[in-house]
């Protein structure tokens, strides 16, 4: 089955099948980061956008450097989302970038939807690279394909998502990406961070308050980056008892089966949710999600820009 | 000017009349209403046909933005009063959340005078509970009382302070003034309803008790005060309930409904479509059918639109950053006679006194809201036969927020008169 | 049409190891290009190995990237995994592949093959050649060549993906 869609807005609308397309298309450009010449020209002659309305290093570094080895050209524009509720509308914004004929936007907003609605506006593909606190695709991708180079099928493999809940992106897009491929998840976090009737998401979610005991029954676990700068006083008291609760301690890996994997999507607050002998340690792929991540946005890009438009009926 | 209504559906539940009959007309004034054939017409009368239509008294709106004066380019008196009689409306009730708001006097007279001169719907003015609708002082309730407002309110900046409140609902009792509340605790802060939907779609949720603790606190404050209180906008189920229980102790509550609120959910939102953003928030489907349930039951007193235009422009924007409030007033009968007759079997009488009727009861308006001999002559001829979809393009309202582009629906106004004038015949 | 039956499929894969065995086969690597040239270069490689008794170094490589009709395509061609050794770098590579036809697949696996190192040479086997070359190219050895038709279709089968060796030719 080829791939057909013109954005990646979510995981939640993919199929399996089509996120295994992009896993497979991930692993043939991983061979790519190997070469000595790190370029594809299968963007060739394409231009893409980085359009990012929040600050982000990590994502816009990684899809820039994806971006690059397919051989496309590129322009970043960021904007302080501020700045744009009172000058121009987004849109307006958005096209006018549309009128240079670029073939693809990727766009990191704080509001969520606003992939969703970019796509129904204009024609170019759209890569959402994180959207309020709806989903960041490419990176569940990524820790996807990280379990499953580790652990090969995911069906039955059990992934405690760890943190704020509520706020993460990161969680929702892996909560629907794993379920999709038969894994179970469950979310671990304080009951003021965990989102309402997060369950229905389906069958495999189950929430724990419990980090000690859920680490013992999972084969991975991804522990999300806590906000420092967030409202959070009215969430949890205090870092402190946010990481004797929530934070993953060299005591406490000991205390798990040594098959576990930890997992972060970075930025790390190193002492809050993850210790650093934790996240530098034999049982962290943290390293490995980076370079997985450049496979997986080189696939993702590779498969929206696909040639001629494909009209979505 | 004589006018005589015939071969219609006369439908008044201040009569409890319902059957084939006739409406006479004279001077703006209703002069017979009356089942049976229909006399033969005088010489200088005009008849008008209303063969396979509904006679029933002019539709009134207790919720409506008229945006003037400030905010123009989404919608004046005039677009507004032309909108109104549009969807069968003769008498709308403004709130006073414009810029600057209607906390005094002058500002009374202007949209009373604007209204006249417009001379489509009657326009009855409400003023803010306090001034400039800062929550902390009283306005002039009793100057503009005498002005000619029908009610006090806050609207769009619900007040936080329940000693306020308390203050606000004892000093509106000396003149029975109605006071009205957009009941919402403010400090939860969310661009939908909490639930399963605000999980999925990433989008912050208000969730039932930020509108719930406040309903019951006004509840408390009317129970305490002896005073009116009108309850805006009720949108969760457990809302319903309350009501039904205070109103069973005798606490002198009424309460409204809108269209939206009764025929959508929060499952709507999945497209992130900026026009099924509001406040309240649409809720869940368990909400959705107690509303319906106290719709059916007499709980919930009237149908209110909360008609809120806004321009295409301030809409089309992310989803967090576009204002709340969708249009009402054109899709108020076609929505709740399709969700309220349609599919749950209400019967008409019903959705008239919910539309008619009990508003003009809460507004104190003994002339409206019936088709009494001798009360004002304002009457909405519609018809319910043919299902056709809503077309915003139609629409009189300057504006185009309208979560109801392209639905399936029954019920159309075909003339509205309006003081005995034919203000819009369709 | 048939053009080879198992039989002649394989006397045509013998044939075309013979020729290979010329040369120096400790510096040869055998390329499969994705998805029967794999198979046939696999082939070859275990012929060669009988008939010298020397092993054959093999590799996996995958065009898509390097396709000059990518951006003409409504859709994006399944990609497949490519697996070179380390270092290609002075090495004689041998590009496999089922049927030479327009030159287009051996453009884009040049391209592929030069950004992964420098051959000292690169030589071409192919099991078909139709003809109908649209590029200046030319296959160094030839399993069989036939004359086509543009509208005709050359099908090889191979075992391991078809469960049949045969080369027919199919008529639209």
């Amino acid at each position: 089955m080829p791939w057909t869609k013109k954005d990646l807005l979510g995981l939640e609308k993919l199929t399996a099948e089509e996120i295994t397309i992009i896993l497979d298309t991930a692993k043939a450009f991983s061979q790519i980061a190997t070469r000595s010449i790190k370029k594809v020209p299968a963007l060739q002659g394409k231009t893409v956008v980085n359009l990012f309305f929040e600050p982000s290093t990590r994502t816009r570094v990684s899809f820039e450097v994806a971006e690059k080895r397919l051989s496309a050209d590129i322009v970043n524009v960021n904007i302080a989302a501020s700045s744009v509720t009172k000058g121009e509308t987004l849109l307006d914004t958005v096209k006018n970038l549309c009128a240079y004929r670029i073939d693809a936007i990727v766009v990191r907003h704080s509001c969520a939807g606003v992939p969703h609605y970019l796509a129904e506006n204009i024609e170019p593909s759209i890569v959402n690279a994180g959207d309020g606190m709806h989903e960041h695709p490419t990176q569940a991708l990524l820790d996807i394909y990280t379990l499953r180079e580790k652990f090969g099928d995911l069906k039955g493999l059990k992934v405690a998502i760890v943190g704020d809940i509520s706020h993460s992106r990161v969680a929702r897009s892996n909560i629907w990406g794993l379920q999709k491929l038969g894994a179970k998840v469950t979310v671990v976090g304080p009951s003021t961070l965990m989102p309402r009737e997060i369950e229905k998401m389906g069958e495999g979610v189950k929430v724990s308050y419990d980090l000690p005991a859920t680490l013992k029954k999972v084969d991975a676990v991804n522990m999300l980056r806590i906000q420092r700068e967030r409202e959070q006083q009215v969430q949890f008291p205090s870092l402190r008892e946010y990481a004797r609760y929530f934070g993953l301690s060299t005591k406490l890996i000991d205390q798990t089966p040594e098959s576990l994997i930890v997992m972060h999507p970075g930025p790390i607050n190193r002492g809050v949710e993850l210790s650093g002998t934790v996240a530098d340690g034999p049982r962290s792929v943290i390293l490995q999600q980076v370079t997985n991540g450049l496979a997986v946005r080189m696939a993702v890009l590779f498969l929206v820009t696909g040639g001629t438009k494909i009209s979505e009926e | 000017m004589k006018t005589l209504i015939i071969n219609g559906t006369i439908v008044d539940p201040s009569q409890k009349l319902e059957g084939k009959g006739y409406l006479r007309i004279e001077d703006g004034k209703i002069k017979e209403c009356a089942l049976g054939e229909a006399p033969k017409a005088a010489s200088d009368e005009k008849v008008i046909d209303a063969k396979g239509a509904y006679v029933t008294p002019g539709f009134i709106d207790l919720h409506v933005h008229l945006r003037e004066p400030g905010q123009e380019s989404k919608e004046t008196i005039e677009s507004g009063s032309n909108a109104a009689v549009a969807g069968g409306f003769s008498t709308i009730v403004c709130m006073p959340n414009t810029i600057p708001p209607i906390d005094h006097v002058s500002l009374v007279k202007f949209i009373l005078l604007e209204g006249k001169r417009v001379g489509k719907a009657n326009v009855l003015p409400t003023g803010t509970i306090s001034k400039g609708r800062a929550g902390e002082e009283l306005s002039e309730i009793g100057e503009m009382y005498k002005a000619g407002i029908v009610a006090i309110t806050d609207d769009g900046s619900p007040v936080m302070n329940s000693f306020l409140m308390s203050r606000a609902s004892e000093y509106a009792k000396m003149f029975d003034l109605l006071v009205m509340d957009h009941c919402e605790d403010i400090n939860f802060k969310g661009s939908m309803n909490e639930g399963f939907y605000s999980t999925k779609l990433g989008l912050r949720g208000t969730p039932s008790i930020s509108e719930e603790i406040m309903l019951m606190r006004d509840i408390l404050v009317s129970g305490y005060t002896g005073g009116r209180i009108h309850l805006q906008h009720v949108s969760t189920g457990l809302g319903i309930y309350m009501v039904r229980d205070a109103k069973k102790r005798g606490v002198k509550i009424t309460c409204e409904v809108t269209p939206h609120h009764m025929s959508l959910t929060d499952a709507d939102l999945e497209t992130y479509d900026t026009n099924f953003k509001m406040s309240p928030p649409l809720r869940t489907e368990k909400d959705r059918q107690k509303l319906i349930e106290g719709l059916m039951d007499g709980t919930v007193d009237c149908i209110a639109t909360d008609h809120a235009p806004h321009t295409y422009t301030n809409k089309d924007v992310e989803f967090d950053n576009a204002p709340n409030g969708i249009v009402g007033m054109e899709t108020a009968l076609p929505v709740s006679y399709t969700t309220l007759v349609k599919e749950n079997k209400m019967p008409v009488t019903r959705l008239i006194e919910l539309m008619s009727t009990n508003p003009a009861k809460i507004l104190r308006l003994k002339a409206k809201g019936t088709l009494k001999a001798g009360s004002d002559a304002d009457v909405t001829v519609w018809s319910a036969d043919t299902e056709y979809k809503i077309d915003t393009a139609t629409f009189k309202s300057k504006a185009r927020n309208c979560p109801f582009q392209g639905k399936s629906v029954y019920g159309k106004v075909n003339l509205t008169i309006v003081g005995g004038e034919v203000k819009y015949e369709n | 049409m048939l053009i080879a039956d198992k039989e002649k499929f394989a006397a045509t894969l013998s044939a075309l190891a013979d020729k290979l065995t010329t040369l120096p086969l400790e510096e040869t690597i055998l390329v499969g290009i994705q998805r029967r040239g794999v198979y046939l270069a696999q082939r070859l490689a275990k012929l060669i190995e009988e008939k010298t008794g020397k092993k054959i170094g093999l590799g996996i490589l995958d065009i898509t990237f390097y396709r000059d009709d990518l951006s003409m395509i409504a859709m994006r061609p399944v990609v497949r995994s490519t697996d070179l050794p380390e270092d290609i770098n002075d090495k004689i590579i041998v590009l496999v592949d089922d049927v030479l036809y327009t030159g287009r697949t051996i453009r884009a696996a040049l391209d592929a093959l030069a950004d992964n190192g420098r051959a000292k040479m690169i030589k071409l086997a192919v099991m078909v050649d139709r003809g109908l070359r649209e590029l200046p190219i030319q296959a160094d050895y030839v399993g069989l060549s036939v004359e086509t038709k543009s509208e005709e279709k050359i099908s090889v089968k191979t075992e391991e993906l078809d469960g049949e060796d045969l080369v027919e030719v199919i008529k639209e």
